[in-house]
């Protein structure tokens, strides 16, 4: 779905209640942060008290998202802000650990919820063991750019033994 | 495991490493999916079904660290090559390739733009006879696809099928009891499958109903792109048919999807160039003609005028308005008259004007042994 405003896709979508009848907005990252984070509003003029309350509101909502930005995914380390700003993902965890934030994009693409095709044999594999390898390799790297070695050794042992309970690729 | 295989007169050593392949090797010839022995091969090129898929066990490839690529591409590389389906398949390390090579690659739609493009350790496996193909490390760790010739949707989704299940015994995927297979952009995820049928519709073009054609495709959750996929433009009346939504429907249904839309697709195009033929065979013929003349006669031609010709040609073959021509050697000319496939048949790197000459004599050379050869020939 393109932005209402220009070209890019719309990655916002907010419903404003703040009117007489509810209205659907679908905006793109640079129009929803002027939308949202407008200090008047389309009518200065005629602003009223309530209007005031209303953007005040919407002043909380910038606010909200703007920490839903620098939630980071505990596993690849990826923030929100920065799936936005690339549109693609840091790991499988993403879709567990940004769950809400993730399904009304997924809706809005797919319009379904719920995967009705072929299953692997081996079942789910977005927590647990899988999910932790995916933070070893990242702290190991992080432990290799600060020159601690000896801490990305012991953490490459911990990777071994991780991926030793099925076969896995060696490093 | 190693085994050898006998390659012409050189032995091709191939093992769970990269295979000693020589690219100049595939020059000469062309894929399955372009020799037209497919269903409705006059007017489906070819069925296209890939799957994006991505091990659990690591970040998805934007987060990698190139140290986690290396050993994500030799991991998968590695497994695949043990596996039945790849047997005879030849592993080609991208990121090793010359820009010409990559190129050459995408042209005959073995791999993606964004492979040739991407940074670090990445690969494509070639299945045999250039069926089927797996790029690792793309946008998702694996993306696999299978190509047949003509409208073969059925065929083409048993084949991957097939190689998807051999691959999840040995690697283990990201998989969400909800989502469905998990895949790096949000837009893949569920099923992970796009389905693509390629046609060739000059009749709806020349009779400007292409547009009222398409319309309510989008409707129906269908994309319309060019030969090259997403943002190319549809050159030589090129067209793919393909799905976007991928979650909450099985593969089944959304092969039922595309497949459901393309004997329409057919029909409108049979009946374009039907009237075409009762309306102006005149002017049809004339322009089939003189497109096949400037094909033959040319001393220099550009790339997209070729194209533009050949999707003539290609019609007034079909229309019996031209005699001898194979079918097959036009598919393959698409593809051989582009730039790095010139230039591999060249053997050297050519510039746009030595590359337009180029284009005119290889032309000429393969539209007069077409000739010459009569239906006889078939393209190896």
């Amino acid at each position: 779905m393109k932005c209402h405003h220009c070209e890019k896709p719309a990655v916002f979508h907010i419903t404003e209640l703040t009117g007489p009848e509810p209205q659907e907005l679908h905006l793109c990252e640079d129009h929803a942060r002027e939308y949202l984070s407008a200090p008047a509003g389309p009518e200065p003029s005629t602003a009223s008290s309530g209007e005031d309350a209303s953007k005040n509101k919407i002043g909380d909502t910038a606010q909200e998202l703007a920490k839903l930005d620098q939630r980071a995914c505990p596993k690849c380390g990826i923030t929100f802000y920065e799936f936005r700003q690339q549109g693609r993902l840091g790991c499988p965890y993403d879709y567990v650990f940004f769950e809400q934030e993730l399904e009304p994009l997924l809706f809005n693409i797919h319009g379904q919820k719920q995967h009705t095709g072929k299953r692997p044999s081996s079942g789910a594999s977005t927590t647990g063991r899988h999910a932790d390898l995916i933070r070893l390799r990242r702290e190991m790297q992080e432990a290799v750019e600060r020159e601690d070695y000896e801490l990305a050794s012991r953490i490459r042992d911990e990777i071994r033994q991780a991926e030793g309970t099925e076969p896995g690729p060696s490093q | 495991m190693k085994f050898v295989r006998r390659k012409g007169p050189n032995q091709v050593h191939l093992n769970r490493r990269y295979a000693n392949v020589n690219l100049d090797e595939l020059v000469g010839r062309c894929g399955e999916w372009l020799r037209a022995s497919g269903p409705e091969a006059d007017i489906v090129i070819s069925s296209r079904i890939r799957l994006a898929r991505d091990l659990a066990e690591f970040p998805f490839i934007r987060q990698c660290s190139e140290q986690d690529r290396v050993a994500l591409e030799r991991h998968v590389r590695q497994r695949l090559l043990s596996l039945p389906a790849f047997q005879g398949a030849w592993p080609i390390d991208v990121a090793a390739l010359p820009a010409l090579d990559r190129q050459f690659l995408v042209e005959r739609q073995a791999i993606s733009r964004e492979l040739r493009d991407a940074q670090g350790a990445r690969s494509v496996i070639l299945g045999e006879g250039e069926t089927f193909s797996v790029m690792i490390n793309e946008e998702d760790h694996l993306r696999i696809q299978v190509m047949h010739s003509g409208f073969d949707l059925q065929p083409a989704w048993e084949q991957i099928n097939e190689i998807d299940n051999q691959i999840e015994k040995h690697i283990r995927y990201a998989f969400h009891d909800r989502l469905g297979f998990l895949t790096a952009c949000p837009t893949n995820v569920g099923t992970g499958m796009r389905v693509s049928v390629m046609l060739h519709l000059p009749g709806l073009v020349l009779t400007h109903e292409i547009d009222r054609a398409f319309r309510g495709l989008q409707k129906m959750s269908l994309a319309v792109r060019g030969l090259y996929g997403e943002g190319s433009q549809a050159m030589g009346d090129f067209y793919q048919i393909s799905n976007q939504v991928t979650l909450g429907k099985t593969e089944e249904e959304l092969i039922a999807q595309v497949a459901g839309i393309v004997p329409s697709l057919i029909e409108y195009e049979r009946i374009a160039r039907r009237t075409l033929l009762e309306q102006s065979a005149r002017e049809l013929h004339d322009r089939v003609s003189r497109a096949y003349g400037i094909l033959c006669t040319a001393k220099t031609i550009s790339s997209e005028e070729t194209m533009d010709l050949l999707s003539s040609v290609r019609m007034g073959v079909n229309l019996g308005l031209l005699h001898d021509l194979q079918i097959p050697t036009i598919n393959q000319l698409f593809v051989q008259t582009q730039p790095a496939h010139l230039q591999k048949l060249n053997r050297q790197e050519l510039g746009t004007a030595d590359r337009n000459e180029a284009r005119a004599r290889y032309l000429q050379q393969r539209l007069k042994s077409d000739l010459t050869e009569g239906p006889q020939d078939k393209p190896r």
